[in-house]
This record gives C-alpha cells, structure tokens and sequence, in this order.
C-alpha cells in the first residue's frame, strides 16, 4: 500500500487537493446549484419556497409585472432592470475613477528610489487593512449635513461673510460613488504597481534611444506591458462593487438601490428567497460576462494576488 | 537617463491621491477625541480634566481625561465579545485555509491529476463571482441542511444546529483557500527541483526531504499566504454577514448594526486602536522586509 502510493505520482496529487476541492464543491458549488434550484421556485406565505420550475422571477426582475394598475395582465415595470442598470454603471465609473488615480500613485512607487519604495507601499496597505466598515464611517462623517467638509466650507464662508446653506452630500448617487471609490482605490493601484516593477528599465533606454519622446514611450512601452495589472485590479474593483451592499445602504440611504441591497432585502426583509436567488444569479452572470470578455483580450496573471 | 526622474503632474497627482487616501483616516482618529457626545460638531479636544459636553450646556467630568471615549470602549461588553470573536474566526481560518491551500498548490504545481484542471478553475470561480453570490448560497446550504438535520434528529433548544462562529470559519475557510494557493504556487514556479533531487541522493526520504528542503523554501510564500487569509478573514463582511448567528458578532458586523442606529464617538475610538495597530503590523512588516533585503 505505501510502496504504491510511493509511485502512484496521480494517486499522491489527488489526495493533496482533495481537501480544498471537497471544501470548494461543499461550500461553492452546491450552494451555486441550491440557489439555481430556488430562483426556478416561488414562495409561500411565510417565505418558504415551493420548488417548481416557473422563470417568473427572472421574468419580473427585467420588468415584466404581473401586479399592474387597472387590472391589465401584464405590463412593464422598469424597477428591478433599473436597479441592474444602475449596478453596471456604479461599477463601471467607479474603475474609470479608480484607474484614473491608481495609475499615477502606482507608477510614481514603482519607479521611486528602491530604498523608499517600500515606504510608499506600505503607505498603501494602511487604508487597505483599516476595516472596510470603518472606511465608509470615515465618508459618513464627513458627508453629514453638519459634517467635516460642509463644517470646512462653512467655516470659510463666514470668513468671508457668505451666506452658506449647507451642502446635502450624504444620501446622494455621488456620495456612494465617493465612496466606492475609497473602498476600492488601494485594490487597483497593487496590481498595476506589480505590473509596472516588472518593466525593465533598458527597455525605457531603449526606446529613448530609438528617438521616442516620454510620452510616446508611456504608450508604446509602459502602458501596453501594465495591462495586466490592470485588467487584475478592474477584476478586483469591478466585481465587489457590483455585489456590495454596505456603502450603498450607509452612504446612499433610500436613495441608492444596488443589486447588492436587493438580494440582502429579498433574504432578510422581503422574505423572497426565490427572486433574491434569481437576482442573485443574474449579478453573477453579468460578473461573468465582463470578466470573460475582458480577460480574453489581455489576460490577467499573478498581479491578481498582488493585495 | 535617470529613472528615478518624474514628470511633475506624477508628483502633484501622487501627493493628491494620499491625500484622499489619508484625510478620512485622519478625521476618524481625531474625532475620536472629540468633546461632544453627539459626534455632529467638533467640539474641540477634551481636555485633560476632561470637561464633556454631554448635549446643550450639560457638562461632566471624565476621569480619563482626553481617552474619554477609549475608557467607554474598553467598558463596552459587545466590542469585547465581538473583537474575540473575530480573532477566532481570523486565526482558525488562517490555519485551516493555509493547510490546504499549500497542499493544494503543491498538487497542482508538481503533480498531473485527473481532476487538475477541474481544481484550477474551481479556484478562480470565487475570485470571480460577487461575495453576496456566494454568501446568499451558502446561507441557503446551511439553511436548508440544519433544517433537513434538525428534523431528522429531532434536535430541539440548545442541541438545534444554528448560524454561529462554526459556520463563519467554515466559510471564511472557503473564500480564503483560492487566495492562499496561489500565492503559494507563485513562489513554487520559481523553485530549484535539484535542491530536493540532491537531498534525495543523500539518502533522505520523501518525509524528511519535505521538512528540510521543500518547505524551508516554499515557507515565506505561505506565510504571506496566511498573512492574506488572516487580513481578508478580518475584513470580510458580506460573506459573515449571511453566515453569522446570535453570539458569534464580528467587529464589522457590530459596527454596522451600530452606524444604522446611532453615531457615537465610541466607533472612532475603535477606528483609531484598528488604525494603531495596522500601522504597528505594517511598520513590523516593513522592518521585517528591509532586514530580508539585507
């Protein structure tokens, strides 16, 4: 028996990854399955769901309502295809912000003298590390009616013997963008980082020696070899913002309905599992879809474990 | 060329981009030692015989003088119990996690298997999928196994199997063991197979090969393996907030309920001991780092 399991090199590889692989379809797959199954059901009257095999949740969750004024039978409901719609968008100029800052920060660390670069980084892990929730108290204070910055700007107007109303900033679209943005920046700027150390500095030299001007070269060279840093850190932002629901709910209020707070709404308050799994799979299609497209053109590597 | 040389707007936007990242911070630690209950105002530092506007005009004496709101956090029962709670989860996740995602890393680094590719993409996946996916599905798992397991036991009162601290590390274990194997096999790509060939000639077996070569080598790849499992365990909400039951609050979890309700000066002290000793642990880190270098 030892001697065999001595040789059998596909025997030894089966058994080191069994554990993680049982723990993976325990934990990932049959919990994926289960919500698959439910999102088919409906509910009962107390929140327990009755299996079956009916695509009304998918149905009304892009906006065909069966509880119509007038007593039509059916009608269009935009409501939930919104919420998706304003998911996507939330998600999509939160990276473009993202990037926009990252990549001037990560590319400064990465050519920074290599004694200080250390410093610089670490610089980046303490608001990484400060928990996620005290992150998005810290924009509460300072968004409040009587908070920080309208505490500031007032301040300034009385200087100046202004009159000053102050600025309704929490509870608005802006406020959570502010925030997702904040949550998410250190995510993107330690795999472009990775990325840019890797490029090596002859090939700067060389291609000023071969006449390109520093922004010719920032084109050609360092931009086209920090793709994968990029496109790891857009994996990064991209995803948790589309399913996170606590910046939403504490900086946006009523105001900000995400996808996020939708399911977390459908399994706690609502009492519908069976549309909150259906949404919940539709969030996960469309993850799915952006990452396949967008890593299928430039690929992510190691920068993804960058954090 | 020097390439240590920047353009300016690099340095103006580097200068601004910290500034973003570290004006929040610094307003939360400062209002950590504001005056005013009510947290609205600043209104101005407590002083050292610690006079305390408790709303309007009522004023009271703190004995701990500027750490007033330190002394009401150390008071506070939950935060203790919830800050043990998470240090639980936190290191019994990082061991499990670190476990098998190195033997995981090891197996997919070194050995040809039939489910290989299968245990590849399946560690991608919860990279992948939001965390309120995978939270929501494993609250219906246990939702629905505790319930099928109750009733065929006929578990009743304390003995009914519940949400609690085991069901949060079991799934931190989960969302943590993708992190950890591939930070592990990053350092396993560059490894020299004729170090463990050449140990092996020696005469020592697979075992002792193992301890003596294979894992001296591989051990700071899996220590910053664990180092991530144990920082994202610490951070994680979503996924604790599905999984979570009575008694087993996280310090995330018990400052949300918090922020929903009130907006007390308490959970900027706790922002500043969590701020002190992040900057504690990076500042280790880095000596720790600039020492290796050397």
């Amino acid at each position: 028996m030892l001697k065999r399991l001595r040789e059998n090199k596909s025997f030894q590889g089966t058994l080191l990854v069994s554990p993680t692989l049982l723990w993976m379809i325990a934990l990932l797959f049959i919990p994926l399955i289960l919500t698959t199954i439910i999102s088919f059901g409906t509910r009962n009257a107390d929140g327990g769901v009755i299996y079956g095999f009916s695509f009304h949740n998918y149905v009304r969750l892009f906006g065909f309502s069966t509880d119509c004024p007038g007593g039509q039978a059916s009608c269009f409901d935009p409501l939930y295809a919104n919420i998706l719609g304003r998911s996507l968008s939330l998600a999509f100029w939160t990276t473009v912000i993202v990037i926009a800052l990252a990549y001037p920060l990560a590319y400064f660390i990465a050519r920074a003298h290599p004694k200080r670069r250390n410093t610089f980084l670490m610089l980046v892990l303490v608001p990484l590390w400060t928990n996620f929730v005290i992150r998005v108290y810290a924009w509460m204070m300072l968004l409040r009616e009587q908070g920080v910055i309208n505490g500031i700007i007032g301040w300034v107007a009385a200087r100046f013997g202004v009159q000053f109303e102050p600025l309704q900033m929490l509870y608005t679209p802006g406020a959570v963008l502010v925030g997702m943005v904040y949550e998410f920046l250190p995510f993107m700027i330690l795999p472009i980082f990775t990325s840019l150390e890797k490029i090596d500095v002859p090939l700067y030299e060389a291609a000023a020696d071969l006449g390109a001007n520093p922004f010719r070269t920032f084109l050609r060279v360092t931009l086209p070899l920090s793709m994968p840093g990029v496109v790891a850190g857009t994996i990064l932002v991209f995803i948790p913002v589309m399913g996170t629901f606590i910046v939403s709910d504490l900086l946006g209020g009523k105001q900000v309905i995400l996808v996020g707070n939708l399911i977390q709404n459908q399994f706690l308050s609502a009492r519908d599992p069976t549309f909150g799994s259906a949404a919940s799979l539709i969030l996960m299609i469309m993850t799915l879809i952006v990452t396949y497209f967008y890593t299928r053109k430039f690929g992510f590597g190691e920068e993804i474990i960058a954090v | 060329m020097n390439p240590h040389r920047r353009h300016p707007f690099i340095r103006v936007a580097t200068i601004l981009v910290y500034f973003f990242l570290y004006a929040p911070i610094l307003v939360l630690v400062l209002y950590s030692f504001n005056a005013s209950r009510t947290n609205i105002l600043f209104a101005g530092f407590i002083p050292s015989f610690g006079a305390l506007q408790m709303g309007g005009s009522t004023v009271v004496q703190s004995p701990c003088g500027p750490f007033h709101w330190f002394c009401e956090l150390s008071r506070n029962r939950e935060v203790g119990l919830a800050a043990r709670n998470t240090l639980t989860i936190a290191f019994i996740s990082t061991f499990i996690s670190t476990i098998i995602g190195t033997m995981a890393a090891l197996a997919i680094q070194r050995y040809n298997f039939r489910l290989k590719s299968f245990s590849q993409l399946s560690l991608y996946v919860p990279i992948v999928i939001p965390e309120i996916v995978m939270g929501i599905g494993i609250l219906t798992l246990f939702s629905q196994l505790f319930g099928i397991l109750n009733g065929a036991f006929g578990l009743e009162g304390d003995s009914r199997l519940s949400l609690g601290l085991g069901t949060v590390i079991v799934s931190h274990i989960a969302f943590s063991v993708p992190f950890v194997t591939l930070v592990v096999q990053a350092r396993l790509q560059g490894f020299d197979k004729s170090f463990e060939e050449a140990a092996m000639d020696l005469g020592a077996n697979e075992l002792i090969t193992f301890w003596r070569v294979t894992f001296p080598m591989i051990l700071p790849g899996v220590l910053s393996g664990a180092l991530l499992a144990f920082t994202l365990s610490l951070d994680d909400f979503v996924i604790t907030f599905f999984t979570t039951g009575p008694g087993a609050t996280t310090l995330p979890i018990y400052v949300y309920g918090l922020l929903r309700r009130i907006i007390t000066p308490q959970v900027n002290a706790l922002s500043t001991v969590w701020i002190a000793i992040v900057l504690t642990v990076v500042f280790l880190l880095q000596r720790l780092q600039s020492r290796e270098a050397k």
